[in-house]
């Protein structure tokens, strides 16, 4: 097991490091930091000295190598754009992103595992058509779309809730909505799905034959079965809100995250930022995948992890 | 002391499907006594397995009892479903067909034991436990202690099946409901299983009901048998009875295609055709399509009336050797 881990932490490693490799280069092939950062009226020294200063008058081979070496002291180098090491603009930032992802995907979890459940035990009752009707609904509105609905209607018009920024706990109910909707929809549905496929397998009878109360052959039996396909998907939504979602949100809510971090530094040319921020999204994504894969084999002894 | 254990009558189910109204049990009537071991036979799909649920009271939409009565110790439960809540596992026990899929992949057998003592026995965990390692020893379980912490993939199919019985027994039931619990295993597996049941069934007087569609395996195991067909009691009576003197041409059909002992010289035949649809199922005989002696008057229900040889039938023909022309027929 330990070897499996360390085995899975040093493949994420490389595919970070090919994942920043790619930002890297492309980063520098399509635009200009020193363009973007300088005024139009720079002279052409002033620009070389800046690209000299910041190393971009390196071959791109020495600068990652550069790179490397300065990330084997977590030295991201620094932002550009706010003249402090990235590293700490990354970690600054993150808590708000967590926060952002935890309030919308945890209450989207909570709440769409029991809403599948219900549905699945009572397949086409009215109950079961309003969840599935709504799940539908939640699946077919774009994110920035809802999120534009959201402050029109409660922050607008209703006056209940702030429109933007992070002051309170009252600014985090919008945004977290706004992502959590989606996975909530796709949550639920696979949730009820997998519950309805569920109660059709023999030893769902048998703990019915039993005598298992209906709670306990639901709560007990049947949840801890469907809870690797349910995870999974929760796992995947959660890659899916790190690695975009959160910068629709965050830039619609002006979020101070880590997602509107990166769109910031990306307009303003902030090389080492983005290269900052690109890392440890990536990290934090191998991680929660093998987390995940642990998780899963805490749940299934079956599951073979060498 | 006079109320039989478990009384059905004239139970009806249907499922009310998008086709149409299944009918899966069309007026059953039976009684089980304390101890007593009976055979529920026939072909697949005749409603075996619908009548068993109805008892344990687990018919689920869209299926429904539409019409009938089932009795415990006297006690409707029909009329008083609450009553089921209490019974299910404690004093009526089930064992199902595919032990490969009747225990839940992700629970260890000594778990799936001992929260059915916990729950009907409030046994604290480790008496449960002990009592599960003991049940273990009962059906023939080797080292229990270790075996109860495994999970249901760790075990062979036969050893599965004991894990069921021995769940099934944990409390103590007065009757055991087992619905093809051989089916699924090879034949020397089948004798042993059929042998434990035996074994316990006189160890601990417990009241048997055997589906299966193997007249042999109810041999093996059962005093009485009821021959289901089409939702029906075809035929019903002391098992030596039907083996010695079949009376209703399908337990006559049943018996030509089941291997025994004393007939293995014989070719073993299967009843021509199928079973009816059970949406809008024939009034009459539901047999008649396949029987070699059916004629018009089988058009209206014949009733289930003695036989004379101690059990019953219905069949207007019943006791005539229905399969007769077939034979000769085979034989040229
Ligand atoms: N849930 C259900 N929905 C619709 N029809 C059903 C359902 N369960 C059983 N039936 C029908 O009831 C009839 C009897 O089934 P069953 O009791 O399982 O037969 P068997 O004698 O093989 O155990 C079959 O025709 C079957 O198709
Ligand atoms: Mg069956």
């Amino acid at each position: 097991m330990g070897r499996y881990v360390l085995a899975r932490l040093w493949q994420g490693l490389l595919v970070v490091l090919g994942v920043t490799l790619t930002v890297f280069v492309v980063t520098r092939l399509v635009g200009n930091p020193v363009d973007l950062m300088l005024p139009l009226s720079a002279s052409a020294e002033q620009r070389a000295a800046f690209a000299q200063q910041i190393g971009l008058d390196q071959p791109l081979p020495v600068q990652f190598a550069r790179f490397l070496g300065d990330l084997a002291t977590l030295d991201f180098g620094q932002s550009l754009w706010q003249r402090r090491p990235a590293a700490e603009v990354v970690f600054e930032r993150l808590p708000n992103t967590a926060l952002l992802v935890a309030a919308g995907l945890g209450a989207a979890l909570v709440l769409a595992v029991p809403l599948g459940i219900i549905a699945a035990t009572r397949p086409d009752g009215p109950v079961d058509r309003v969840i599935v009707g709504a799940g539908l609904l939640g699946l077919s509105m774009p994110q920035f779309w809802v999120g534009l609905i959201l402050i029109y209607v409660f922050a607008v018009q209703l006056k209940w809730l702030p429109t933007s920024g992070s002051a309170t706990w009252w600014h985090l109910v919008l945004p977290a909505v706004t992502l959590g909707l989606a996975p909530l929809a796709r949550l639920t549905m696979l949730t009820r799905s997998a519950v309805i496929d569920e109660l059709n397998k023999p030893y769902v009878k048998t703990a019915r034959a039993k005598g298992m109360p209906r709670r306990r052959v639901l709560g007990v039996h049947t949840l801890r079965n469907v809870a690797i396909g349910v995870l999974t998907l929760a796992g995947w939504e959660l890659i899916l809100a790190l690695s975009g979602y959160t910068v629709v949100v965050e830039t619609v809510f002006a979020w101070p995250g880590i997602g509107l971090t990166a769109i910031q530094a990306i307009q303003r040319g902030d090389l080492f930022l983005v290269q900052a921020i690109v890392f440890v999204i990536a990290g934090i994504i191998v991680i929660i995948n093998i987390a995940l894969d642990l998780l899963f084999k805490a749940i299934d002894p079956r599951i073979d992890v060498r | 002391m006079s109320a039989p254990l478990l009384a059905i009558d004239h139970l009806e189910v249907v499922f009310d499907t998008r086709g149409g109204a299944v009918e899966a049990v069309r007026g059953v009537s039976l009684a089980v006594a304390r101890g007593e071991t009976l055979g529920l036979v026939g072909e697949s799909g005749c409603g075996k397995s619908v009548t068993a649920q109805a008892v344990m009271g687990l018919i689920d939409p869209p299926g429904r009892i539409l019409a009938g009565d089932i009795r415990w110790e006297g006690r409707s439960l029909t009329r008083d479903p609450k009553g089921w809540a209490r019974l299910r596992g404690s004093e009526i026990a089930m064992v199902f067909q595919d032990p490969m899929t009747s225990l839940n992949p992700l629970m260890s057998v000594g778990d799936q034991i001992v929260e059915t003592l916990r729950y009907h026995k409030r046994l604290g965990r480790s008496a449960a436990r002990r009592r599960a390692a003991e049940l273990f020893g009962q059906v023939g379980i080797g080292a229990p202690e270790r075996r109860l912490d495994q999970l249901p993939h760790e075990f062979s199919g036969g050893m599965r099946q004991r894990v069921m019985i021995a769940m099934a027994l944990a409390c103590e039931p007065k009757l055991l409901i087992a619905d093809e619990p051989t089916t699924a295993l090879d034949v020397t597996v089948q004798a042993q299983i059929v042998d434990l049941l035996n074994e316990l069934q006189a160890e601990l007087g417990l009241a048997i009901i055997l589906i299966t569609h193997d007249l042999g395996v109810a041999a093996g195991l059962c005093r009485d048998v009821a021959v289901m067909y089409a939702g029906r009691i075809v035929e019903m009576g002391p098992i030596d009875t039907l083996f010695a003197a079949p009376a209703h041409p399908y337990s006559q059909g049943l018996l030509r295609s089941t291997p025994t002992l004393t007939a293995s010289e014989r070719r073993l035949v299967a009843i021509p055709g199928a079973p009816p649809r059970l949406i809008g199922p024939p009034t009459g005989c539901a047999f008649l399509a396949r029987c070699p002696i059916g004629d018009e008057a089988c058009r209206r229900l014949p009733p289930l009336a003695p036989t004379g040889a101690g059990g019953r039938a219905a069949c207007f023909k019943a006791g005539r050797d229905a399969w007769a022309d077939a034979r000769e027929a085979a034989a040229n």
